[in-house]
C-alpha cells in the first residue's frame, strides 16, 4: 500500500461513472484554469506591489467595466458547467425499463438483497474478521470491503436498485457503477446501473447509520447472463436444499449450539459482543441476563418481534425458525449461562408456534 | 494611568472581585473580551476532539477508542467548533469593534449583552457533559439527522436538544443586539453606504441568524416530542418523514455557513486595504454581494440531499442556484485581489493570514463549485471531498479570518503588540499543517472513503496518516497563539498608538490602545469614506 493507490475517482465500470468522471475531470480543469488566473495576478502583486524606496502605489477603488466583466465572465462559466450536468442528470434519473429489479435493505449494519419475482433473498454481512479489526492478524487487500454474499448482478443488463431501510437512514455507494442512494426506513428510492465488465466492484454504506457505519460495505459482483442465470438457480436450489436439511436435523443441545454459535457471530456479536458482555447501557449484556435465564418466551418475543425505539431488530423475517431458535439456545448455554436458569434448549416448533399464535 | 483598560480594569480587587464584576458586567469590551476568551478555549476543546480522531485515524484497524465513543468525538467536535468556537469568536469581535467602528459608546442593549454571553457557557457545560452520562454523549452527527437522533438516540439527547435552544437564545439576543446597535447608533454622517465593511458585514449576519435560528429551534423541538410525547415528526411508521428533518436541518444549516464566513470576509475586507495602503476595491459591489450570497443561502439548503432521492427538478433548481453563488462570491475574490494590485503590500502576520485565506478558501469555493452539480454530487456526497471542501472553509476561511483579526487588533485591546516573528512561525506553521491535513482528504474522498467512519480500508492508508501529522502539527501550532496572546495581555513587547497600523482607516483608531472602558461618550466627527 502506497502512495501509488488511486486518489482520483474512478472512471468506473458505468456509463455514468464514466460521465461523472468526465464531468469531474472537466470542473477540475475549469477551476484549475481560474485559480492560475487569479492567483496568477494575485502573486504578481504579492511580488511587484510590495512597499519599497522609491516605489509609489495607486489609490483607484472602483471600475464598472471591471466589476460587469468579473460578473458576466462566471455567469457563462457556470451556464457552461450546467449545460453537460444537466444532461447527466436527466440521465441517471431515467431508471425506466430495467431488465431486472433489486430491492434493498439497509439494516444496522449489513445489506440486505432481494431479487425481485424470483424468491431469492439473503443478507450481506461484513466478512473482515475481528481479529484483523483489532490487528490481531494481517489485514487482507480487502480489508472492510469483503462480505460474506456479495449482490450478484448481470452484465450488459439494466438493473434496476429500489433502496430502503428498515432502521435509520444508509446510503448504497459503490463509487465503480457511479451509484450512491439514501435508503431511507418507509421510502423506496429507485437508481441503476448497466455494467459492462464482469468484475467484483466495492463500496461502502455512506450515511452514518450509528456504532458500525465503517463496517457495512457493498460488494456488487458482476457476471455474464449465462453465469448470473446459473448463480440464480443455483441459490435457489441451495436454499431449497437447506430447508429440507432443516427438516431432517434432530435438533439437540450440540446442534442448536453449535449452529447458533456461527449465527450470534455474524448477526448478534456487533453489539451484544462475543462474549455476550454487551456495551451497557446501550446494548445490554446477554452473560447473566434475567431476560436469557429466564423462561424463553419473553426472548422469543424479542428476537422475533424486535424492541421498538432500540437498535434491537426484528429477526422474525431475517432469520430462520430453526435459527432463532439455535441462537436462543446459544445464549443460553454460553459465557457461564449454561449452569443456571430455565428452559435450557428452545426448539425450532416453538418458534413456529410462537409466530402462530402471535400474528 | 489616566484611562482604566478594558483588560485589566480591576485595579488592586481580588480574583473574586474579578469574577463577580465579569458575571455581570454589561460594558461591550469585556463583554466581547469573555467572548473571545471563552472561544479560544473552546478551539482547544474541540481541537482535542479532532486529534483523537485523528489518532484513531492514523492507522487502519481499531487502535484507541471505539466505534461508539469515535461517533461521539466525531459529532461533538463539529458542535463545539460550529456553536462555541468560531460563532463565538465573530460575535466576540462584533461586540468589541462594531461600537468602536461606528462610534457609539456601547451596544445598545448591554444587559442582553451580558446574558447573551453568559448562556454560552451554560449550554456549553450542558452539552459537554453528556460525554460523561450514561449511554454516552450525542453520537449521530452534528448534522443529527432522524431517527438515528430521536428514536435511536442515546438518552443524553434531551441535554443536546436544551443546549441547542439555549445556544439559538443566545445568538438570536446577540444579532437583535448587532441590528439595533448599528440602526441606531452610528455617529452622526455615517450613513449605512459609509459603514465600515465590517459592520456591513454583521449586519446581514445578524438578520440570517434570525432568519433560521427559530427554524433550528423548531427542528429540535419536534425531536423532542418525536422521542418523549409520541409524535411522529420523522418517524415513517407513524406518517412521517425522516427526509422532513433534513429539509428544516439544512433551511438552519445552509445559512449557518454564511453566519460563519460573512464576518470572516468582513475581516478579511478590513485587513487587506490596510496592508495594502489602498482603499478597499469596489465598495459598494462588496455590499451588493454581501447582500446577494446571504438572500441566496436561503434558497440552496437541498443541495445537501442531493443523494436523498429528490425529484429531478427539484435537483435542477438547487444545482443552478447553488451555482448562482458563484458569482457574487467570485466577486469578493476578485475585490480583494483587485485591492491588493497596485498596492503598497506589506505583510504582516494579519495580512499572511489574509492572503492565506483568500488563497485557501478560493480552494473551497472550487471544490463547492464541483460539490454544487448534482450528478457528480453523486460521487462526492458523504465522502472525505466533503470534509476536505467544509474544512477549507471553515479552517482556511472562518479561523484564519479570526486569527487575522485576533493578531490585528490585539495591540488595541492590549495596548502592547504581539511579537511578529512569533506570529510569522505561528502562521508558517499553521498554513502549512492545515494543507498536509486537509489537502490529502480531498484524494481519499474521490477514491472512495466514505465520512465519519473510524476504520477503512488499506488503499486510504498512506494519506490519512499524512493527515494525522497535519493535524496534531496544527494543533500543537495553536498552542503557540495562546503564549502571543497572553504575552500581550501580560504587557510583554511594546506598547503602540491609538494608529499602529499606518495604512488603517477608520474611527477605531483614533481611540487610544489599549481601548480606555469607555469610549465615544460623546459622539465623534465622522470624516467621510475616501
Amino acid at each position: 500500500m502506497a502512495f501509488s493507490d488511486p486518489i482520483n475517482m474512478p472512471k468506473g465500470v458505468t456509463s455514468i461513472s464514466n460521465d461523472l468522471y468526465h464531468l469531474h475531470m472537466f470542473v477540475i480543469y475549469v477551476c484549475i484554469g481560474i485559480g492560475i488566473i487569479v492567483f496568477g495576478v494575485m502573486f504578481w502583486a504579492l511580488i511587484a506591489h510590495r512597499k519599497r524606496p522609491g516605489y509609489q502605489g495607486a489609490k483607484f477603488h472602483e471600475s464598472l467595466k471591471l466589476e460587469i466583466l468579473w460578473t458576466v465572465i462566471p455567469i457563462l462559466i457556470l451556464v457552461v458547467l450546467a449545460v453537460p450536468a444537466t444532461r447527466v442528470l436527466i440521465k441517471m434519473y431515467d431508471t425506466s425499463a430495467a431488465d431486472i429489479d433489486i430491492k434493498i435493505t439497509g439494516y444496522q449494519w449489513k445489506w440486505q438483497y432481494e431479487y425481485l419475482g424470483e424468491d431469492v433473498s439473503f443478507f450481506s454481512n461484513l466478512a473482515t474478521s475481528k481479529e484483523a479489526i483489532a490487528n490481531e492478524v494481517e489485514k487482507n487487500a480487502d480489508y472492510l470491503l469483503a462480505v460474506d454474499q456479495p449482490v450478484v448482478v448481470p452484465t450488459g443488463k439494466k438493473v434496476r436498485f429500489l433502496l430502503t431501510a428498515n432502521d435509520v437512514i444508509h446510503s448504497w455507494w459503490v463509487p465503480e457503477l457511479g451509484v450512491k442512494k439514501d435508503a431511507i426506513p418507509g421510502f423506496i428510492n429507485e437508481t441503476w446501473a448497466k455494467i459492462d465488465e464482469p468484475g467484483i466492484y466495492r463500496g461502502q454504506c455512506a450515511e452514518l447509520c450509528g456504532k458500525d457505519h465503517g463496517f457495512m460495505p457493498v460488494v456488487v459482483e458482476a457476471k455474464s447472463p449465462r453465469d448470473f442465470a446459473a448463480w440464480l438457480n443455483e441459490k435457489k436450489a441451495a436454499a431449497m436444499a437447506a430447508k429440507a436439511a432443516e427438516a431432517k436435523v434432530v435438533w439437540d443441545k450440540e446442534t442448536l449450539t453449535a449452529k447458533g454459535k456461527n449465527i450470534y457471530l455474524r448477526n448478534c456479536a456487533a453489539c451484544h459482543m462475543p462474549n455476550g458482555a454487551g456495551m451497557p447501557p446501550t446494548f445490554p449484556a446477554l452473560a447473566g441476563s434475567s431476560m436469557v435465564l429466564g423462561e424463553a418466551k419473553p426472548q422469543i418475543d424479542v428476537l422475533v418481534n424486535g424492541r421498538q425505539g432500540t437498535a434491537m431488530q426484528a429477526f422474525g423475517n431475517q432469520l430462520s425458525d430453526a435459527e432463532i431458535a439455535s441462537v436462543i439456545t446459544y445464549t443460553r448455554n454460553a459465557w457461564g449461562n449454561e449452569d443456571q436458569g430455565e428452559d435450557k434448549i428452545v426448539l425450532p416448533e416453538q418458534i413456529t408456534e410462537f409466530k402462530q399464535n402471535n400474528n | 494611568m489616566s484611562h482604566a483598560t478594558a483588560l485589566n480594569n480591576t485595579g488592586k480587587s481580588g480574583m473574586f472581585d474579578t469574577i463577580a464584576r465579569y458575571l455581570v458586567t454589561t460594558n461591550h469590551k469585556e463583554i466581547g473580551s469573555l467572548y473571545l476568551w471563552f472561544s479560544l478555549a473552546m478551539l482547544f476543546v474541540g481541537g482535542a476532539m479532532a486529534l483523537i480522531i485523528r489518532m484513531e485515524l492514523f492507522q487502519p484497524g481499531l487502535q484507541f477508542v471505539n466505534p461508539g465513543f469515535f461517533n461521539q468525538m466525531t459529532t461533538m467536535h463539529g458542535l463545539v467548533m460550529v456553536f462555541l468556537m468560531i460563532m463565538p469568536a465573530f460575535t466576540g469581535f462584533a461586540n468589541w469593534m462594531i461600537p468602536l467602528m461606528i462610534g457609539a459608546p456601547d451596544m445598545a442593549l448591554p444587559r442582553i449583552n451580558n446574558w447573551s454571553f453568559w448562556l454560552l457557557p451554560l449550554a456549553g457545560l450542558m452539552l459537554i457533559s453528556t460525554l460523561f452520562m450514561e449511554g454516552g454523549g450525542p453520537n449521530f452527527g452534528w448534522t443529527f439527522y432522524a431517527p438515528l437522533s430521536t428514536t435511536y438516540a442515546p438518552p443524553s439527547v434531551v441535554y443536546f436538544i436544551f443546549a441547542i435552544h439555549i445556544l439559538g437564545i443566545s445568538s438570536i439576543m446577540g444579532s437583535i443586539n448587532i441590528i439595533v446597535t448599528i440602526f441606531n447608533m452610528r455617529a452622526p454622517g455615517m450613513t449605512l453606504m459609509k459603514m465600515p465593511i465590517f459592520v456591513w458585514t454583521w449586519l446581514v449576519t445578524a438578520f440570517l441568524v434570525l432568519g433560521v435560528m427559530p427554524v433550528l429551534a423548531a427542528v429540535v423541538t419536534m425531536m423532542l416530542t418525536d422521542i418523549h410525547f409520541g409524535t411522529s415528526f420523522f418517524n415513517a411508521a407513524g406518517g412521517g418523514d425522516p427526509v422532513l428533518f433534513q429539509h428544516l436541518f439544512w433551511f438552519f444549516g445552509h445559512p449557518e455557513v454564511y453566519i460563519v464566513i460573512l464576518p470572516a470576509f468582513g475581516v478579511i475586507s478590513t485587513i487587506i486595504p490596510t496592508f495594502s495602503r489602498k482603499p478597499l476595491f469596489g465598495y459598494h459591489s462588496m455590499v451588493f454581494a454581501l447582500v446577494a450570497i446571504a438572500f441566496l443561502s436561503f434558497l440552496v439548503w437541498a443541495h445537501h440531499m442531493f443523494v436523498v432521492g429528490l425529484p429531478i427538478a427539484a435537483q435542477m433548481f438547487f444545482m443552478y442556484v447553488t451555482m448562482a453563488i458563484a458569482v457574487p462570491t467570485g466577486i469578493k475574490v476578485f475585490n480583494w485581489v483587485s485591492t491588493m494590485f497596485r498596492g503598497e503590500l506589506t505583510f504582516e502576520t494579519p495580512m499572511l493570514f489574509s492572503i492565506a485565506f483568500v488563497i485557501l478558501f478560493t480552494i473551497g469555493g472550487f471544490s463547492g463549485i464541483m460539490l454544487s452539480m448534482s450528478p457528480v454530487d453523486t460521487q462526492y456526497h458523504d465522502s472525505y471531498f466533503v470534509i476536505a471542501h467544509f474544512h477549507y472553509v471553515f479552517v482556511a476561511g472562518a479561523l484564519f479570518a479570526a486569527l487575522a483579526a485576533a493578531y490585528y487588533w490585539l495591540p488595541k485591546w492590549t495596548g502592547y503588540m504581539y511579537s511578529e516573528r512569533l506570529g510569522k512561525i505561528h502562521f508558517w506553521f499553521s498554513f502549512i499543517s492545515l494543507n498536509l491535513t486537509f489537502f490529502p482528504m480531498h484524494f481519499v474522498g474521490l477514491a472512495g472513503m466514505p465520512r465519519r467512519i473510524p476504520d477503512y480500508g488499506l488503499q486510504f492508508a498512506d494519506y490519512n496518516m499524512l493527515a494525522s501529522i497535519g493535524g496534531f502539527v496544527f494543533g500543537f501550532s495553536q498552542l503557540l497563539f495562546l503564549y502571543i496572546v497572553i504575552r500581550s495581555v501580560r504587557k510583554k513587547g511594546q506598547s503602540v498608538d491609538a494608529k499602529y497600523w499606518d495604512g488603517a482607516e477608520g474611527l477605531e483608531w483614533t481611540v487610544p490602545s489599549p481601548a480606555p472602558l469607555h469610549t465615544f461618550e460623546q459622539p465623534p466627527v465622522y470624516k467621510s469614506h475616501p
